[in-house]
């Protein structure tokens, strides 16, 4: 695999083929808009297939069916688009479809949708925040793993800078171990020997070979996103053993976070910084221990205070979480406003090193 | 039982001479339907399931299967079946058979699953010109719960949300969505038959078998609309629903193929 010279957008279309995805069905909304027009373009000589759909739930649906006759399949869009998908991406929960959903968000705001979906059901989506494209690329491909190993939908995460950025990477298939027999694709071969197949969210069985109904089912279906949520928790920290004060960001604004609590650190600070990589399940057994000692845990997010309860739920001391970030957005509305600024956020966290409380 | 009394008596002919039976049911059939007296819907089931045999695709069929009272028959259709959200199957189906051209897929909706809640994903679907059959179920009602005025509910036609019966000032026209369908330049085959009549049955069983064979010839896409019973939800007793069906929804709704 060479290294080549990639915008964010078709790095992530390089790597989603590269991990097998063979169907893919979206609906233009900026930023998301780079990694559909990428895999129309690339897909096909893949020898899969892109669909420009009508609209958002279309593509879903496309992609939820493209899914249960087992081809790897993915969707995407942003905030508003996202949010005319979860019906669906409930049901694939439920009915246990695997496919990803590209969220290339156009800021922090989609935190809540992302990590409690706006789908019915006792449902998670597994949710994974990468700082840059080159993690995305590698978390494009983790990502289609997860959703088959655990027959679940999953989002990545993503924002304008990974969409639209520029960067050098190398785009290499990823080996992230062996996947369960697919035995529940519909192939249609199935039919007119009594043990025909069906994706079902109530999963009744056919009448000749009865399913474990509704209530055994979703049963089950909670007890694997309790499974998820004790193994998929994936985090990244610094420094946070003798930390007094600790930083937690996601996404694109970890990245700076961390570029930041380096500089103070080398300045004499007692800081650290701590990054949940997957938004769910939350890494909060670790985020605990990170802050076990600390004095300050501040959180760093471009919105409103989304991630800060999932910070308040798990940190060590929950009164010594501070919220430092907020809605900070270009006059566009497709892009980060000033608070994405490595000096925007030093001043924040100085501010609250040296007595402020929040911003 | 012993041995001793199994006697078989060859001395003269049988009492009751041997003749084959046919098997009333079809074999894609896993076990009986659960829906109301008079119901249209389960003879519609069987002349679908009847198709699939008779032109031998049914172990490369994939069906979908949208929300109302034949989302029971995912129980005991005898072929590989998604059911999907209201609506939403034309687009599972494009979905399903774009990654597998080899199968035949159908869809199975009723009025409100296609007309209400999944008029766009119909129409985008007929206009991409997708290689799916799509049957729709049409009674003029929300079977499933209870009587209740649809998209495609005929002027003048009681339900529990329109009591003193449609109105257009009220509660808009009713959608002929054949007729809209076969108005996209997608749209390879458009029928709309009924299953009131034996003769209904009949034409709608060779609508749907032109359906599949549009399908997999790759024509392009195909819709068969079947006017049914629901005596239940238009609160007419069970015997009588052929004839209000023939008064109501077939004056509105004319049978015959609209595209071929």
């Amino acid at each position: 695999m060479t290294r080549e010279l990639l915008e964010g957008s078709a790095a992530i279309a390089a790597a989603a083929i590269t991990a097998g995805c063979r169907f893919f069905a979206g609906y233009p909304m900026s930023p998301f808009t780079g990694l559909l027009e990428s895999m129309s373009r690339e897909l096909p000589a893949a020898g899969g297939v892109c669909v420009n759909a009508e609209s958002e739930i279309e593509g879903v649906n496309m992609v939820l069916g493209a899914a249960a006759a087992g081809a790897r399949a993915a969707t995407g869009s942003c905030g508003q688009g996202i949010a005319l998908m979860q019906e669906t991406i409930a049901e694939a929960a439920l009915n246990q479809t695997p496919f990803v959903v590209f969220n290339m968000a156009r800021n922090q705001q989609d935190y809540f949708q992302c990590t409690r979906g706006g789908g019915w059901g006792d449902y998670r989506t597994i949710t994974l925040a990468p700082k840059d494209v080159t993690e995305a690329v590698a978390h494009t491909q983790l990502s289609f793993h997860l959703a088959e190993l655990y027959r679940a939908p999953v989002i990545l995460y993503g924002d304008p800078l990974i969409a639209q950025t520029r960067v050098s990477v190398t785009v290499a298939p990823q080996d992230h171990g062996p996947l369960p027999e697919r035995d529940w694709v519909l192939d249609g071969t199935g039919g007119g020997t009594g043990r025909s197949r069906q994706v079902w969210t109530w999963a009744m069985g056919k009448a000749t070979d009865p399913g474990p109904g509704p209530d055994r089912h979703w049963r089950a279906v909670a007890d694997k996103f309790d499974a998820i949520a004790a193994t998929e928790a994936r985090f990244e920290q610094a420094h946070v053993e003798d930390a007094e004060t600790v930083v937690v960001a996601f996404g694109t604004a970890a990245l700076f976070v961390e570029y930041v609590v380096e500089q103070l650190r080398a300045e004499g600070h007692r800081i650290g910084w701590f990054r949940p990589v997957t938004l769910w399940p939350f890494p909060g057994d670790a985020l605990a221990a990170a802050t076990t000692g600390a004095r300050r845990v501040l959180v760093f997010e471009l919105n409103a205070g989304q991630m800060l309860d999932d910070v308040r739920i798990h940190a060590a001391d929950r009164s010594a979480v501070r919220f430092i970030g907020g809605v900070s957005i270009a006059e566009s509305g497709l892009a980060y406003g000033d608070l994405m600024d490595a000096p925007a956020i030093r001043d924040r966290i100085l501010a609250a090193l040296t007595g402020g409380a929040s911003a | 039982m012993t041995r001793e009394q199994i006697v078989i008596d060859t001395s003269g002919p049988p009492s009751v001479p041997a003749r084959k039976v046919a098997d009333p049911r079809p074999s894609l059939l896993l076990g009986e339907h659960s829906l109301c007296p008079g119901c249209g819907e389960p003879v519609a089931l069987r002349l679908l399931l009847e198709v699939l045999q008779e032109l031998d695709i049914v172990q490369r069929t994939i069906g979908v299967v949208g929300h109302g009272c034949y989302g029971s028959f995912v129980r005991i259709m005898d072929v590989d079946v998604l059911q999907c959200l209201h609506g939403r199957a034309p687009s599972c189906a494009t979905g399903i058979k774009r990654v597998r051209p080899e199968c035949a897929v159908f869809t199975m909706q009723g009025d409100g699953d296609m007309a209400n809640e999944g008029l766009q994903e119909v129409l985008h679907a007929a206009a991409r010109g997708e290689k799916i059959t799509c049957v729709m179920l049409n009674n003029g009602v929300f079977g499933d719960t209870g009587g209740q005025l649809t998209a495609t509910t005929v002027l003048g036609q009681r339900t529990k949300t329109s009591l003193a019966g449609r109105d257009a000032e009220a509660h808009g026209y009713p959608i002929p969505v054949a007729d809209l369908v076969a108005g996209l330049q997608g749209s390879a085959y458009v029928a709309r038959g009924a299953v009131s009549t034996a003769g209904g049955v009949a034409q709608t069983k060779r609508m749907l078998r032109r359906a599949f064979e549009t399908q997999l010839s790759g024509a392009g896409f195909s819709l068969v609309e079947i006017l049914t019973m629901c005596p239940t939800g238009w609160f007419v007793p069970a015997g009588e629903g052929p004839g209000y069906l023939g008064g109501s929804l077939e004056q509105s709704y004319p049978l015959g193929e609209l595209v071929t």
